[in-house]
Formats: structure tokens, C-alpha cells, sequence
């Protein structure tokens, strides 16, 4: 799922987005969906590409949740926390999903708060990487997991 | 001739597990000998029942739901590809209460359509507001968007024919046009289903903004959180190009425009348009001081107009059809339609296209029939999480950007989040507290200190600690982050606390105290 930092890849994904106006954020998309994060020792090679300091990028870096500096998980676990899932018992979900994920093994499962994923109409709602479920019940949870928890 | 099934591929529909329906669908079928083909239209927003399928009749589409991947085989058994009867079967989809009680006009493609078929947009009127435009003289076009009515839907409610005659005035060798597809609001969905399910409406509406104000350069910030309204967008585009309804020479003319998407890194404030722009730029989304107006000195320094995804996908309508249809549907000074997005604990969730003037009561109990838990209701949140928690003594009010006001509440993006009785307004009260204090982009004192303080206020008034002076010092604090905010993640905060604490004051006062049910938050 992530990669070591390799320079000539990370100028690679550099140089096909250098272009854009405001190619910053793009540049940053870019190398976390390749290599998962963003290595931190990536940081002035970026920052030289775009003609800003390590000190902005390092900021822009940090601005946004999505960006991460630490290789992820195997799975990465989005639970809503947003009011229309509140309102459809998000709390008590987010307590299950704590507990069922308790003992599991390290580096396997990350648990991120986000705050609306748009699926308000059928709360409570989560994503398991980049797939999307909604109306989760503690049982649904467990039945999603399950399969993720024995490959790993 | 093979028979269409319709099995939507938005967001909500996948969620509800539509993609394993649709591949049930194709094997089954074969297996059976049967002539279907399945079309990934998008939703017609009748959430609670996704995945809905539909079928093409002689009698025109009929509905399924919510179907299982296993219900498919008896679905088969029971001839429903021809109509045929079942458990799951709805009717006519356009029959169906929850729709035939609407005013389709910005979502009248939606749920119909596939998506990504020009033939399709083209057949139901697409691209008729575009030739339209380029037929006429951009400051036609100004005025006929500006006799329509039309203001802004991500929230603000700015007459948008005002916002493109200042562009379209202020002399520059590039203009921009932005779509603020950043929909970060709890209760929101209306950007995500449009982009998903007519994305050459959004198109074709940034295209005639271009004609209007001579940009030449598009860009939609759509939020990170929203891979697959992503996806469904280039691929429009790249399609919008070949056919040559963007690009250099726009349907053969001298007139270019190119749009671009750009991704969005979760960040709430970059809602707020000046940040927004900063994050197109490749900064931080921090606010920017207004004036100068983005107008006049937005994306890159250049005059840009920055509109929502709804403000923009209803201006191929109003060119198609005219200033007068528009207009004719509202009341007051908001006139229109507005895609309203009943969410949270309701029964029948979903996307309800009105116009303006529907109560909150209508929205809550002829269209959601309440809500999903059973019991009584209790607070609605409208207008996302900076939007007032209103009781039962303001459902009423017909929805109207001034009648709101008045109420100290907001219309908002049209965002309705529904409360059943077991709901903590004073724990709902810190976390909107709480999330201003996670969101702030940290450029003005009143947002950046005062959410944080506003949670240990909340905090304290939560475990009975000195309520009186503790309730006292929250009001006070409230004032300063309205009035002081540089825009509204701090000056909004206050609007769910203070509605939250006039409105429910007995959740403020209570004996045990309570967790604050902190966990990840």
C-alpha cells in the first residue's frame, strides 16, 4: 500500500503536475496516492520544485487533513462523526469500532474521524479505504471487517 | 430489442451495495438467456429505498427497492424485467409520492439519465441553454441570469446576475470562473448527486458563466471526501472536449474555454470562498480579508466568479427556458427552486426539489414521514453545521432566505438535519464548538481562540460547574465570534449554540451531569 521515498519517482510525479497553476496541492495528491503518504524527506525536493521554502510546505502539508507524513495503515478506516450521523447513533458506532479494532494487530487498521462523507440520508456512514457504506450497524461493521482482519 | 435496467452508480446507491446488484443483474441474466442491459444512471434521490432499480416498460420506468443483491433472482422469477409484480416493486417511478410531489428543474436529469451519455443530455434538452448563450450578447446573458432571480445555493444567497455583471465590468486579460464543489456540510448532498448524475448540466452552466463574463479558464474544487463525483466529472469533461462543447473553438466558435477539476485535501473552511481560492493556488485555505472582492480580485489575483454547483447547473435551464419560468416559482425575494436534502434520523431521506416556500413541517412529515427511530422529533438542524437547531414552534415558517434570517436561522445549502427526542442539544451545542475549533484555518482571534474556549465553556456547563456564569460567559463569547469572525466558520458557530440554548434550554440544565462523549472528536 506505501512506498519509501524515492526521489526519482517523487520527480517523476513532480515534473507531470509542475505545469499547473498553483501546482502545490496537486503535487501533494499525487505523491500520496502513489506512495500512500507524503515522506517527510520529501519536502525540499518539493519545495525547490515549486519555489517555496520547506517552512510553506511543511504548512501546507499540515493545513489539510487529507495529507499524511506517516506511511498508513493497511486499511484505513473513515468513520463519520458529522451531526446527520450523530443523529443515527455515529458515537455509539465509533465506540464499537474502537473496541472491535482493540486488539487487532499494529499498523493493520486506522480509525480517522471525518466529517461528512455525504451519505446523510443514510447515516450512519463509513469508508473502509476508498469504499463507501452506509446504515452501518455495530453487526454490518463486524461483517465488513471480518474478511479485512484475517487477509492481514 | 434489449431491455434497460437501471441500477444508479451515485454514491448513496454504492453505499447501499448497487455495484454487487448491477454484476447479479448481468450474471443472472445470462444465465437466463435474457436480452437486459444494465444502465449505471444516477440516484432519483428516494434514498431510503437504495438501491432503487428501474426497469423501461411500455408504460414507462418502473421501480424496485430497496433490492439485495440476493432479491435478484426472484426479481428475475417474477418477470419484473417486463414489469412483472414483486414484493419490492414500487410502481411507476414517477408516480411515486416522494417524486410527483416535486419541481424538478436544476435535478430534472438526475436519476433518469446515465450520466456520461452525451446522447442522453442531449435528448433531454441539454445544451439548449448553451446556444442560447452563444447567441447572445454576454451582457444579455448577465441580465437574464439576474432577472431570474437566481442567488447563490452554496449558502450565501448572492444574486448571482449581480456577482457576473461586476466581473463581467472589471477590465482583465483573464477571468475565472470556480465551481465551489467543496460541500463540507453535514446534511449536504445535493452538489455530490448533481456532479454524479448530470455532470454536463454543471458543464454546460460553467460554459455559459464563461460566455457571460469572458473567462476562459474553469476550475471545480470538488472535496477529497468525493472520489466518485471526482471520477464521473473528468470523465465528463474529457468528453465535453472531444465533442468540441468546451475548448478552443466552443461548438465552433471563436469563444474558448477549458475546466479543469481540482481535488480538495479535507479541509472545511476551504468552503468559504477566498480560502477556496488560496487552496486552488496551492497555499493553505486560510481566509482572505474581503474587499477587494473576489469579483474583482480573486483566483491568481484575476476577477473571478465563484458560484455553488447548483447556482451554476440551474443556469442552463434559465437560458434554455427563459427569466420569467424561473422566476415564476418561489415567493419573495427567493425565487426559484432549491434542492433540499432531508438527512439525519427521518425515515424517507433524501433529495426533494421545491420551490420555495415549502415548510419545514411539510419537508419533515409529508416527504420524510418522520423519523426513522419512531419517535417524535424533537430539533432540526437546517443549513449545515452553522445552521440554527429550530423546535417545533418554527416548522412553519415557509423556507425563505429572509424568513429564515428573521428567525436568526439560515437556509443555507438547503441541508436538513432531523433530531429524534434522545437527542443532547448541549452536547450538540460543544460539538459545534468543538468543530469550529478543528476546522478554523487560525486567521482571526474570535474563531481560532473562541471555539476552543467555547468548548471549555460547554465543557463546564455540561458538568454543572457555575452554569449561571458559565451560560453567561458562552452568550458573551457567542457575541464576539459573531461579530468579530472574518467570515462565517466563526461567525455562524454561534447560530446552532445560541439556537441550541433559547430553544432547549432544559438539555442546558440538566441534574446529572452528563459525558461529554468525547472520543475521536
Amino acid at each position: 500500500m506505501s512506498a519509501a521515498y524515492n526521489p526519482q519517482k517523487v520527480a517523476e510525479l513532480i515534473s507531470a503536475q509542475i505545469n499547473r497553476p498553483g501546482a502545490l496541492l496537486p503535487i501533494l495528491h499525487a505523491i500520496q496516492d502513489e506512495l500512500g503518504y507524503i515522506p517527510p524527506d520529501s519536502v525540499t525536493q518539493i519545495a525547490a520544485a515549486v519555489n517555496l521554502t520547506r517552512a510553506d510546505v511543511h504548512g501546507v502539508i499540515t493545513f489539510y487533513h487529507h495529507f499524511h507524513t506517516t506511511p498508513p495503515a493497511w486499511h484505513t478506516i473513515h468513520v463519520c462523526r458529522a451531526e446527520a450521523c450523530q443523529s443515527m447513533g455515529a458515537d455509539r458506532l465509533a465506540e464499537h469500532v474502537e473496541r472491535n479494532l482493540a486488539n487487532s494487530p499494529p499498523n493493520v487498521f486506522e480509525v480517522q474521524p471525518v466529517y461528512c462523507l455525504g451519505l446523510c440520508a443514510n447515516a450512519p456512514a463509513i469508508m473502509i479505504n476508498e469504499q463507501l457504506h452506509a446504515r452501518v450497524t455495530p453487526e454490518k461493521f463486524d461483517r465488513l471487517i471480518g474478511p479485512l482482519a484475517d487477509k492481514s | 430489442m434489449s431491455i434497460p435496467i437501471f441500477v444508479p452508480r451515485d454514491s448513496a446507491a454504492l453505499a447501499m451495495g448497487s455495484d454487487v446488484v448491477a454484476q447479479r443483474i448481468m450474471i443472472e441474466a445470462k444465465q437466463r438467456g435474457l436480452d437486459v442491459h444494465v444502465v449505471r444512471n444516477g440516484s432519483r434521490g428516494l434514498l431510503w429505498l437504495e438501491p432503487m432499480i428501474e426497469v423501461q416498460t411500455d408504460h414507462g420506468r418502473i421501480a424496485f427497492g430497496p433490492v439485495d443483491d440476493t432479491d435478484i433472482p426472484g426479481l428475475f422469477d417474477a418477470h419484473f424485467h417486463e414489469g412483472g409484480t414483486h414484493p419490492l416493486a414500487l410502481g411507476p417511478t414517477d408516480e411515486i409520492p416522494f417524486l410527483k410531489q416535486q419541481e424538478r428543474l436544476t435535478f430534472a436529469r438526475v436519476g433518469v439519465t446515465d450520466p456520461l451519455s452525451l446522447a442522453d443530455y442531449l435528448a433531454h434538452d441539454g445544451f439548449q441553454g448553451l446556444h442560447t448563450a452563444l447567441q447572445a450578447e454576454p451582457d444579455h446573458i448577465v441580465r437574464i441570469v439576474t432577472e431570474s432571480g437566481l442567488r447563490g445555493r452554496g449558502g450565501a444567497a448572492f444574486p448571482t446576475g449581480i456577482k457576473w455583471h461586476t466581473v463581467r465590468n472589471t477590465p482583465a486579460n483573464q477571468k475565472y470562473i470556480v465551481c465551489n464543489a467543496d460541500e463540507g456540510d453535514s446534511g449536504t448532498f445535493a452538489d455530490r448527486m448533481l456532479m454524479e448524475g448530470d455532470p454536463f448540466a454543471l458543464i454546460e452552466g460553467m460554459t455559459i458563466a464563461a460566455l457571460a463574463v469572458g473567462a476562459t479558464q474553469g476550475y471545480i474544487y470538488v472535496r477529497s471526501e468525493y472520489p466518485q463525483a471526482i471520477l464521473i466529472l473528468n470523465k465528463a469533461i474529457t468528453m465535453a472536449q472531444q465533442a468540441g462543447y468546451i475548448g478552443a473553438h466552443i461548438l465552433g466558435s471563436e469563444k474558448q474555454f477549458e475546466l479543469e477539476v481540482r481535488k480538495a485535501a479535507g479541509s472545511y473552511v476551504c468552503g468559504e470562498e477566498t480560502a477556496m481560492l488560496e487552496s486552488i493556488e496551492g497555499k493553505r485555505g486560510i481566509v482572505r480579508a474581503k474587499p477587494p472582492l473576489p469579483a474583482i480580485t480573486g483566483l491568481f489575483g484575476k476577477p473571478t466568479v465563484i458560484n455553488n454547483v447548483i447556482s451554476l447547473a440551474s443556469v442552463p435551464i434559465i437560458l434554455a427556458k427563459g427569466a420569467d419560468f424561473y422566476k415564476n416559482h418561489g415567493l419573495g425575494r427567493s425565487r426559484g427552486t432549491l434542492p433540499f436534502q432531508l438527512a439525519g434520523n427521518v425515515k424517507q431521506g433524501g433529495l426533494i426539489e421545491k420551490a420555495f416556500g415549502i415548510t419545514l413541517r411539510e419537508l419533515l412529515y409529508d416527504f420524510g414521514g418522520g423519523t426513522a427511530s419512531g419517535r417524535p422529533i424533537k430539533a432540526v438542524q437546517v443549513g449545515g453545521p452553522l445552521g440554527s437547531y429550530l423546535p417545533e414552534s418554527h416548522w412553519d415558517t415557509p423556507m425563505d432566505y429572509e424568513a429564515f434570517a428573521a428567525l436568526q436561522a439560515t437556509v443555507g445549502h438547503g441541508g436538513i438535519v432531523v433530531h429524534d427526542d434522545t437527542a443532547d442539544l448541549a452536547k450538540l451545542a460543544r460539538y459545534a464548538m468543538k468543530f469550529c475549533a478543528i476546522e478554523s484555518c487560525g486567521k482571526c482571534t474570535p474563531c481560532r481562540i473562541g471555539a476552543t474556549r467555547g468548548v471549555e465553556v460547554m465543557d463546564k456547563i455540561i458538568g454543572n460547574q457555575d452554569r449561571p456564569a458559565q451560560i453567561e460567559l458562552l452568550r458573551d463569547l457567542c457575541d464576539t465570534m459573531l461579530n468579530g469572525s472574518l467570515c462565517a466558520m466563526g461567525g455562524m458557530t454561534p447560530f446552532p449554540v445560541l439556537s441550541a440554548l433559547n430553544h432547549f434550554p432544559h438539555d442546558f440544565q440538566k441534574e446529572n451531569a452528563a459525558t461529554t462523549g468525547e472520543h475521536h472528536v
